[in-house]
């Protein structure tokens, strides 16, 4: 069967030790059946290793960091397109979301799709309003409040206790024992990521991670739950093994339905010691893990292309249970020709 | 006291739980013990195998027994109605 021929763009090309989904995406795209993928890789860095990937990212371009605002991104973005003739983006980082989300009804007049959440679900998932959406759609949350100020914390830790967790707004978590140790948390990581921070309360178990695709009609097109098995000192999946879990896929089916989720996510859940899970966190894109879920079975990316693109896609019906992942590191031999390259002209 | 039928043992003695995603290894006693159970066998049956096949006193047995069967449960590797 001949494969129809498409040109998509990737972000999150940062293939590192907290590494972007961006490579794996591209992977799954590659070993689409049903389309002959042309990759536009688009990096903020000019170290980020997938640039530099010929085998699989056919052209790059650097793009404007988010906090340059959205007409930044979308001159630098009508450019690309006037260049490579965008199909599809695929965007991969939360911080960048937002303004992909606000710029979608202008990129579809330039003929680009893309499968995000809307604004409402990209902003009522958000950590700083966890505790209302398992209100809301029915499904248990840890307790947990924002931060604006260090001070805040005493008063937090009178109801949620210790040891709580002290999360970014975007990235970044840590277990604090004591106020000292939260304040701590709180300056390191609102120096980096902003206010506010959040406090939540320490939920003890074993955590477990499924990564989902929703129609935007409430529909599940993909689904798969792993179990993270070596976690790196950033807090990233080194390792994982798929699951098969009934109540970790009727959850996911809940979220689904009840938020009519559009586009790719992940659920992060603790299962305590009576065996209920707890959703400790949506993250609203796709997982650096999704190249398991291609292993399996389920090649989200080039489901999300689909979808974008209006096309009906049939769910997944099963994936393999038992299939692991183990990331590697891998130096690669670069020209400094190439680094002067994309350094200088921002693009290759 | 059943085993969920969705425990793959190899013939090596590991052992894989899909529904938890955890993993472990028998050694060879460990891996008759739960060639036992999962056939069906009852306590008093495998009791009186192991006192006839090794050299072992009953109360050791039933002690190493209670405890092998408190870490299938712990790992949910049992049916849930057999779980303590």
């Amino acid at each position: 069967m001949s494969r129809r021929k498409i040109t998509v763009a990737v972000t999150a090309l940062n293939a590192i030790d907290s590494p972007g989904p961006g490579v794996s995406v591209i992977r799954g795209l590659k070993e689409s059946k049903i389309y002959d993928v042309r990759v536009v890789g688009l990096a903020y860095e000019s170290l980020e290793p997938g640039i530099y990937m010929h085998d699989i990212v056919d052209r790059v371009y650097q793009i404007p960091y988010p906090s340059a605002g959205v007409e930044s991104l979308f001159a630098r973005l009508e450019y690309i397109h006037s260049r490579e003739n965008l199909e599809v983006i695929i965007p991969n980082f939360d911080a960048e979301l937002f303004p992909f989300i606000r710029l979608s009804e202008r990129f579809k007049k330039l003929g680009i799709r893309m499968l995000l959440p809307t604004e409402h679900q990209f902003e009522e998932r958000h950590k700083i309003n966890l505790p209302e959406f398992g209100k809301k759609h029915g499904i248990k949350v840890p307790g947990s409040v924002p931060a604006y100020q260090g001070a805040e914390i005493f008063k937090a830790a009178e109801t949620i206790g210790f040891p709580m967790l002290v999360k970014g707004k975007y990235y970044d978590a840590h277990v604090a024992f004591t106020i000292e140790h939260a304040r701590e948390y709180f300056n390191k990581i609102s120096a980096k990521w902003g206010l506010p921070i959040i406090l939540q309360k320490y939920v003890k178990g074993v955590e477990y991670n499924v990564i989902g695709l929703g129609d935007g009609e409430g529909n599940r097109i993909a689904a798969v739950p792993i179990r993270k098995q070596y976690i790196t000192d950033k807090g990233k999946a080194w390792g994982g093994i798929s699951v098969s879990d009934e109540t970790m896929l009727k959850l996911t089916d809940h979220f689904i339905e009840s938020t009519k989720w559009r586009g790719p996510f992940e659920l992060e859940l603790m299962k305590d010691e009576k065996n209920e899970f707890s959703l400790l966190e949506i993250n609203p894109r796709i997982p650096a893990w999704v190249y398991l879920a291609i292993g399996v079975g389920q090649n989200i990316p080039e489901a999300i292309v689909s979808l974008a693109l209006g096309e009906k896609v049939e769910p997944f019906k099963s994936y393999e249970v038992g299939k692991m992942f183990i990331r590697y590191s891998w130096d690669m031999i670069v020209d400094l020709k190439e680094y002067q390259q994309i350094s200088t002209y921002g693009e290759r | 006291m059943k085993i969920k039928s969705n425990i793959a043992l190899s013939e090596s003695g590991f052992i894989f739980n899909p529904n938890t995603g955890e993993s472990f290894t028998l050694n060879p006693t460990g891996q008759l013990l739960f060639g036992l159970i999962r056939e069906g066998k009852e306590f008093p049956e495998i009791r009186e195998y192991f006192l006839e096949n090794f050299e072992t006193e009953e109360d050791v047995f039933e002690k190493d027994f209670e405890d092998f069967i408190h870490l299938l449960n712990s790992y949910q590797m049992m049916e849930p109605d057999e779980q303590a």
